[in-house]
């Protein structure tokens, strides 16, 4: 009987006795039980106000109460450290709508940080998710983890070192991704089977690939209609450090801007740079390394009606991430030069073919001054890289609108 | 302090009243803070005994909860029977209330076992030798159905209410002998409710096991009866379904055909989630027992899984369940990366045995 102990009860011991021995402050264990009711008796209406400090748990936190606002005193000042987590698959899951979480850090939790699931009116603004240890495998999937859910603001986050993705929304309608910092993660920004995005004005830096559009098979729904722009996405050259067998392990390191088989993605005004794969990549799930395997009947492989326009780039291309590349580099452009800014894979469908060619609106359109596009002939082998004639590419889509936040989410805007 | 001295009051008379038989009492709004208040079960000389007219029941198939064995119970107010489903939990009236009893064998140590015990016999459970943990309760109430951790007391005596849930570190001990300590861990409200909200659009708290595939059995308790139709001739179940119910395999009856009882096992063990409206429908993963193709896993492509692919590029390999991300996700202990999410911290061998032997005698590969 004696070995059977309750954790709990020797931490909040170990919390009340003896003089601190510890040089660095400790993080605060008794708290858990003090948030955990808080959200577990919260009514709508409530704001759960987080103290300045760091907060240690040891199990995941979740709330499930509609018309929530979780809020701290800063994402540096108030820390909820999950670094002795003995169970939960994430830091925060919530399964509710109308929830603003703002201004705090979620450390080092054993899988996601925070989750946002099935909810409606969702608003995450000036959080931290971060795993202190940086980029290693062994770190949770994703930072900040909204997943089926419906007009969406993210906003003044900063997502460090996620082993997957550090601001991902997948499975969900329209989204405004503004004001955040993603670095040191596989993928910084990801947008996956998402309709109606707009990604501006954000920091994309030192991640495997800086933001990603994608489209994956076996889920509810696609996604399309995402626009990318005013954003810096430069320096995307971290190794990959991404779990084998998850889609984003198979995105060359300096990958700037990637679009995966997702349709009518406009990509401008952004300024990118030194991501050394390319700083912009549009391809298939063909030649996105987890291509095998089943898909549902009715998924679409192809990237379709992609739009490149009014970029500002410089450099990158110059050292891509891989041997067939490096080879294909080598071949094109030699050991000094550097590829095009633009890598696209060349999978088109041709079941869509009008007159022997794609219909004006499934192509790849650049409009981007000098840049041009390298086409590494992925359908057959690679056996015919080639960098496209301007004209291949000379042709415009109709500019998508601008997102539009409803409800109470409008007055953000 | 005033109230305080009311609850240790209260406390102290519902003790003094145990002289009586206690009978199950529906709370239509509050929330007892001891278990004993329930009036559903009650620990007394060394027993844990069931009020009149509480029903224990099991499943072919259970939930692996690490290794703890599990009294259920259910019992509906005033001789009101539940309502038959083929598919999806029973309808229970209000004021039903369904417990769920975690304990385990002690060793000589004080180790806990990963082995059978002696059940419920003639409404009462000898507690020498046992370790009772927790008592979890499914209320019905006007609104639906809530869920309420209690965690029993050192001396064994009652239940708290912990909404907050609870980690206790234990020892286990495997039927090989082998030692493995571990968090055993009492879910807090909310992730009580992370898997009885079976469809994720609604957020209804539904129970799991009070299907007619999982209760179609021999009764355990009434040897003589099918386990539905002793709670059909005890009046706790209305049905007239004229369609024969469905039944799932029991998963360690070697007479049972492989696949019937692997997916006995998965849709017990992950369905609660893995349904085309669960929590995991995130995943596009379906493990019911109906599902097919690379909805149930073959050949299909992670899609937030992070560190639980372990490396693996599908859900199911057909023929080789070494290269199966299920498998890994069953084997691991890290809790961002194994399954179920919640609910176990060690590895259910003779589970896995099962997964990667139904696997394994799959025709086939991934392209």
């Amino acid at each position: 009987m004696k070995r059977i102990s309750i954790i709990g009860v020797l931490a909040l011991g170990a919390a009340c006795g003896g003089e601190p021995t510890q040089t660095e402050p400790a993080a605060d264990a008794a708290y858990q039980e003090t948030l955990m009711t808080r959200l577990l008796d919260a009514q709508p209406g409530d704001v759960i106000e987080i103290p300045a400090g760091t907060f240690a748990f040891d199990r995941s936190l979740s709330l499930t109460v509609d018309g929530v606002t979780i809020r701290g005193q800063g994402m540096d000042e108030t820390v909820l450290s999950f670094k002795n987590q003995v169970a939960g698959a994430e830091g925060l899951l919530v399964t509710a709508s109308d929830f603003t979480i703002e201004d705090l850090a979620i450390e080092d939790t054993r899988g996601d940080a925070l989750k946002i699931s099935d909810g409606e009116n969702i608003v995450i603004r000036r959080v931290r998710t971060e795993w202190t240890g940086g980029p290693k495998t062994e770190n949770g999937a994703y930072g900040i983890y909204p997943v089926q859910t419906k007009n969406v603001l993210m906003e003044g986050n900063v997502a460090i070192a996620a082993a997957d993705a550090g601001l991902y929304i997948g499975q969900s309608k329209n989204v405004v991704v503004r004001n955040n910092r993603a670095e040191y993660n596989v993928a910084g920004i990801e947008i996956e089977n998402t309709f109606d995005a707009d990604v501006y004005d954000n920091v994309a830096t030192n991640n495997t690939g800086g933001i990603l559009v994608f489209n994956m098979p076996n889920l509810k729904q696609p996604g399309a209609r995402t626009r990318i722009f005013n954003n810096e996405v430069f320096e995307n050259n971290t190794k990959n450090f991404g779990h084998e067998g998850t889609p984003v392990a198979s995105i060359p390191a300096g990958s700037g801007i990637v679009v995966n088989s997702n349709d009518q993605v406009e990509i401008f005004d952004n300024d990118i740079r030194d991501n050394k794969t390319a700083n912009v990549i549009v391809s298939s799930i063909y030649s996105a390394g987890y291509g095998g395997g089943e898909t549902q009947d009715d998924f679409d492989p192809y990237p379709e009606g992609v739009f490149v326009y009014g970029n500002r780039f410089e450099g990158g291309g110059n050292n891509p991430d891989g041997l067939e590349l490096q080879a294909l580099k080598l071949a094109l452009v030699g050991p000094l030069g550097r590829l095009p800014d633009i890598l696209w894979d060349g999978y088109v469908d041709e079941t869509k073919f009008e007159n022997g060619a794609l219909p004006d609106s499934l192509r790849l359109c650049v409009q981007n001054g000098e840049s041009r596009v390298v086409n590494v002939d992925g359908p057959n082998d690679n056996k015919n890289p080639r960098i496209q004639d301007a004209d291949d590419h000379d042709c415009a889509h109709e500019k998508l609108p601008a997102v539009t936040l409803n409800g109470s989410l409008a007055e953000q805007m | 302090m005033l109230r305080a001295f009311c609850i240790f009051l209260a406390v102290v008379l519902a003790g003094c009243s145990a002289e009586r038989a206690p009978s199950p009492t529906f709370h239509p709004e509050k929330n007892p803070d001891t278990l004993s208040e329930w009036g559903v079960l009650s620990a007394r000389e060394g027993a844990l005994e069931l009020s009149p007219g509480v029903t224990p029941y099991d499943l072919a198939t259970p939930l692996f909860s690490d290794y703890a064995q599990k009294l259920r119970t259910v019992w509906t107010p005033d001789g009101q029977p539940a309502v038959y489903h083929a598919s999806d939990a029973f309808d229970f009236p209000v004021g039903s209330i369904v417990t769920k009893t975690f304990y385990y064998p002690l060793t000589d140590n004080g180790e806990v076992a990963a082995l059978p015990i002696r059940t419920v016999a003639d409404g009462s459970m000898s507690l020498d030798g046992v370790k009772l943990l927790e008592t979890r309760l499914l209320v019905r109430r006007a609104n639906g159905w809530v869920a309420l951790p209690y965690v029993w007391n050192e001396a064994q005596t009652d239940a708290v209410l912990k909404r907050t849930g609870d980690v206790t570190s234990l020892t286990l001990v495997r039927n090989d002998g082998g030692n493995e300590e571990f968090a055993y861990l009492v879910p807090n409200q909310n992730q009580c409710a992370a898997c009885h909200v079976t469809n994720a659009e609604t957020k209804a708290v539904q129970p799991i096991g009070l299907k007619a595939r999982h209760l179609n059995k021999t009764s355990t308790f009434h040897p003589a009866f099918n386990q539905l139709d002793y709670w059909i001739a005890a009046g706790r179940l209305a049905a007239d379904d004229a369609e024969p119910a469905p039944r799932n395999a029991v998963w360690n009856d070697e007479a049972a055909s492989l696949e019937a009882r692997a997916r006995a096992y998965l849709d017990i063990n992950c369905s609660h989630c893995h349904n085309p409206d669960g929590a995991a429908d995130t995943s596009g993963l379906n493990l019911e027992p109906n599902a097919k193709g690379p909805a149930l896993g073959l050949c299909k492509t992670p899609i937030a899984a992070g560190g639980g692919t372990g490396g693996r590029l599908f859900g199911i390999v057909p023929g080789d369940a070494d290269d199966s991300i299920t498998i890994f996700r069953m084997e691991t202990n890290d809790p961002g990366a194994m399954m179920p999410e919640l609910g176990r911290a060690v590895a259910h061998e003779e589970g896995v045995a099962l997964i990667r032997a139904w696997i394994n005698a799959m025709d086939g590969g991934c392209a």
